[in-house]
């Protein structure tokens, strides 16, 4: 049994190519109108909740300001994503990673069991499959913040809004879901760092994303140990 | 040490990144990449929500206060200021191009044909939204009035105004031109439009962003392809910025 199934992979590189497009174009069509507003309608600077930072141009694609360039690129990156994410979905829920992986129990909920994952997740334990803080924050990002960003980026489009005026009344308008959309790209942007430090941290872990991690899977724990001085 | 040559290698890799990345955006099969995936998105919104599917309507209370003019907000044009100044009297609305009966019509004309009443949100493509209670014939009677002939493919309205010393214009096609919440404007809130919303006359095409909404609308224009007008890009912000010409996202 392989560590990451073949469709984990290629949904997994894909969709992280997919997510540093929308995520720097994102910031550039951010720059056009830096307000964000709650309900249907906001225009004007004194309605909003809140005034974003012009984000600096080698964050943006492209490096420069140009919304136009910008929102191709947002569009065109947002079909990988979305689809990739019904893709491993469906991959995920048939071949039993949900189940056997990332599907919490009640137990998993309790303080006793995310503090035992805590610990368990520190140097020299031996800590194989996913604890509960593990599935909580992977199950979150698929069944949460990757769904999420789709419906609000759906709800934002004029034209998508005529077949799915029901999606604008769930979020509570448009401008509501534009900024919903703006809030959970920073919380996806906050799962990726912590996700690439942890990652380069175990720098194997990366290997095994490629490769799929040959048939047995390494211990964590002594991978950790191994490589962990040099990385400091 | 360790970190030292991993960091030039991260700066290394960015700064290649950057360098591909211009060097993708200005290569061809990319520029027909990007147009092709704007077809997608038409193709996907109307299989969606079906050609006459319905942009959400608001009641008076969900209007916003105001409504924000953006692009345009004034006309030098002499003529457009004494107009504007008289109440447009001699305002002419113009239906022409690929018709068999060209019309020419007084803002009291439109006026008098079957009205349409909608309030409908206004999204620029900039981010912001504004609510706002529109009037105005459907386009579709205009069109049938002057009787549309099979060749023409696109609807183009002529504006009033300059930006950036080009004449401002847009189009649509055949299917947004028949949508029936797609009207000519007259009126805002109940009040004859105001200068900064497009006096006299405006489109409102609501499955699509603010750029597409033509404000100062003189002349309405059967087309077989917009190829020749302009720069060939089917609108002003078309041709200025490479502003997608659908405009459904």
């Amino acid at each position: 049994m392989i560590r990451h199934a073949l469709s984990t992979r290629l949904w997994h590189w894909i969709n992280a190519a997919a997510i540093i497009v929308l995520f720097m174009s994102g910031l550039n069509i951010s720059n056009a109108h830096r307000y964000l507003y709650w309900g249907d309608y906001g225009f004007d600077a004194k309605d909003a909740w809140l005034s974003v930072i012009k984000f600096p141009a080698w964050a943006t694609i492209p490096q420069y300001y140009n919304l136009a360039v910008a929102r191709d690129w947002h569009i065109l990156a947002a079909w990988p994503f979305g689809v990739g994410l019904l893709f491993i979905w469906i991959a995920m829920l048939a071949n039993g990673h949900f189940r056997r992986n990332l599907a919490t129990r009640p137990a998993d909920w309790t303080p006793g069991a995310v503090l035992a994952s805590v610990k368990a997740h520190s140097p020299g334990v031996a800590a194989r499959g996913y604890n509960p803080v593990q599935k909580i924050l992977y199950g979150t990002v698929f069944g949460v913040l990757l769904p999420l960003m789709v419906f609000t980026g759906l709800a934002i489009s004029p034209g998508f809004q005529a077949a799915a005026p029901w999606l604008l009344d769930v979020l509570g308008g448009r401008q509501s879901a534009r900024s919903l959309h703006f809030i959970t790209s920073w919380a996806i942007f906050g799962f990726v760092v912590i996700h690439l430090l942890l990652a380069l941290a175990n720098w194997r872990l990366i290997l095994a994303m490629i490769t799929g991690g040959g048939k047995d899977p390494p211990n964590p724990a002594a991978v950790f140990d191994e490589e962990s001085p040099a990385n400091g | 040490m360790v970190d030292l040559p991993r960091r030039s290698l991260i700066a290394g890799i960015a700064a290649l990144g950057a360098g591909a990345c211009a060097k993708i955006n200005e290569s061809k099969s990319t520029q027909s990449l990007l147009d092709a995936a704007e077809d997608w998105h038409r193709a996907t919104h109307r299989a969606l929500a079906g050609k006459q599917g319905l942009a959400p309507e608001y009641s008076r209370a969900e209007r916003s206060p105001t409504f924000r003019g953006n692009g345009t907000v004034t006309v030098a044009d002499p003529f457009y200021q004494e107009q504007l100044a008289a109440g447009f009297p001699e305002w002419t609305l113009e239906v022409r191009g690929l018709v068999e009966t060209p019309l020419a019509l007084t803002l009291a004309d439109v006026r008098a044909l079957p009205q349409r009443t909608q309030i409908t949100r206004h999204d620029c493509v900039e981010g912001w939204s504004a609510i706002g209670e529109w009037q105005g014939p459907q386009l579709a009677a205009l069109l049938d009035a002057a009787k549309v002939r099979p060749e023409a493919n696109f609807i183009l309205f002529r504006c009033a105004d300059v930006l950036y010393g080009r004449d401002y214009y847009e189009s649509i096609d055949m299917v947004d031109a028949y949508h029936p919440q797609t009207i000519i404007a007259h009126s805002l809130n109940g009040e004859p439009l105001p200068e900064k919303n497009g006096a006299p006359l405006r489109m409102r095409i609501e499955r699509q962003l603010g750029y597409k909404q033509a404000k100062y609308v003189k002349a309405i224009e059967a087309v077989a392809s917009f190829d020749d007008i302009g720069q060939g890009k089917g609108g002003f912000w078309e041709d200025v910025a490479g502003y997608q010409w659908y405009a459904g996202i």
